[in-house]
């Protein structure tokens, strides 16, 4: 997907936060990134590490929290875990699903000084 | 600079002139000092060398445990001293597109006051999607206000085709960018004066992969999958076709030399949005152009009623529902 402007939006919201919380390093950042959020983890690690060079950020340790993906299946009635969008629902076989967890991207935490 | 497919930023040029990156404030932040929050949850601190000291070890002494304060005395050191490195934790539940999540918000809004009907249109390059905006503008006959944004890496030549349909088009070209984002198409509209209870089409740069992710505050994506492509497309790009509430499946006027299976297509687009209301377009043949332009005048309708702030009652029966089984039958 779009893990360079991903980063960038990282980046952004880390130097909002160092301007409202007054700190001038970051050691680690915690994303939270859903299994479904449409981000491939390797790509944002490689853009993670471009972007945030020469920034508060530099050498920053990544970790990402990965959240699995969750639907509500209509003819089940029931919340299932899916791997993919086009996962077919794993009670019914059914493609009735409606999204539930593990779309979000997310910056979770920092761990500055 | 996107390590997928390229793209960059800082070379975007709206109408040929270069992109001012003004920089709004950004929405409020909120922070929760570790420290002073005990019923957060702190499983993922566990990999830490060195576990800061949390709620109960010094919170309860505070006369108001809610008001968060920096303690430069509760690092690993123990002791603030000048020149002595001290960690802690900063909270920050953030979405990574807030920022072009906010811009799409001040465009929908925007969009909502003024009546004004917008559709983003997506797909992979060369699916036909500025000929049938082209065809769009001259069914549509002037019976609605109208004007298109292009967005393309390079050139002009988009909008000068809109332009020549005789429509108010701004072309945005977004140098090494592979989509276009709310902050753009939000300039873009100051500089095409958008009329009251208009509809506004803006067909994103010809990429089946980045433009899902950044919402313009458009009303619909409209995803078009020309019949020339593959059925399968809706499996290969799911996160474009789960954003998307209509798909056109356009160039129907050469199904006849194709082995296309049209069902197949709508049922793998139904396999990732059982939601996606579907219609058969040719710009060349003129097929289904009378129901695209009755979905697109439905919106401008629901459009203007919602500026007036009234409920109508017809909203319902103005809706346009395509069921899959008449589909399924033409196949």
């Amino acid at each position: 997907m779009h893990e360079m402007s991903l980063a960038e939006g990282v980046l952004q919201i880390i130097e909002d936060a160092a301007q409202q919380q007054s700190f001038s390093r970051v050691k680690t950042v915690w994303l939270e990134i859903g299994q479904l959020a449409g981000v491939e983890v390797e790509a944002m690690r490689f853009a993670f590490d471009a972007v945030m060079h020469d920034s508060i950020a530099r050498a920053a340790r990544l970790e990402i929290i990965e959240t699995p993906g969750e639907a509500w299946c209509m003819q089940c009635a029931a919340t299932v875990p899916v791997q993919a969008l086009y996962d077919e629902c794993p009670r019914c076989g059914g493609h009735q699903l409606q999204v539930t967890g593990g779309n979000a991207m997310r910056v979770k935490e920092l761990e500055v000084e | 600079m996107c390590t997928t497919c390229g793209c960059g930023s800082g070379q975007t040029l709206i109408g040929g002139h270069a992109l001012r990156q003004a920089r709004k404030p950004g929405a409020n932040v909120h922070y929760r000092m570790p420290a002073h929050s005990p019923d957060h949850d702190h499983h993922h601190h566990d990999p830490l060398p060195n576990p800061l000291p949390h709620a109960g070890e010094g919170a309860n002494e505070r006369s108001n445990p809610l008001i968060p304060a920096i303690d430069f005395g509760s690092g690993p050191a123990g002791a603030h001293a000048p020149g002595m490195s001290q960690t802690r934790m900063v909270q920050i539940e953030r979405d990574i597109l807030s920022k072009n999540d906010s811009y799409a918000s001040e465009n929908r809004a925007y969009f909502a006051e003024h009546g004004i009907f917008a559709l983003n249109l997506v797909s992979s390059p060369g699916s036909g999607k500025t000929t049938l905006l082209v065809k769009t503008i001259e069914a549509l006959n002037n019976e609605v206000e109208l004007a298109v944004i292009e967005g393309d890496q390079q050139t002009d030549n988009d909008a000068a085709r809109i332009r020549a349909a005789g429509a108010p088009a701004l072309q945005i070209n977004t140098g090494k960018g592979c989509h276009l984002d709310a902050h753009m198409v939000g300039r873009a509209m100051e500089q095409l004066k958008l009329e009251d209870n208009s509809l506004l089409l803006i067909e994103n740069v010809g990429n089946l992969v980045c433009p899902a992710s950044f919402d313009l505050g458009e009303a619909h994506k409209v995803a078009i999958l020309s019949v020339t492509e593959g059925e399968d497309k809706p499996l290969k790009y799911p996160d474009m076709f789960r954003a998307a509430d209509m798909m056109l499946l356009n160039k129907c006027d050469l199904l006849p030399h194709l082995t296309f299976d049209t069902d197949l297509a709508v049922a793998n687009a139904r396999r990732v949005n059982p939601d996606i209301q579907v219609i058969r377009t040719s710009a060349t043949s003129g097929e289904g152009m009378d129901k695209w332009v009755d979905w697109i005048k439905a919106g401008c309708r629901e459009a203007v009623a919602g500026r007036m702030g009234r409920s109508d009652d017809n909203r319902k029966s103005d809706d346009y529902q395509l069921s899959p089984l008449p589909l399924a039958g033409e196949g």
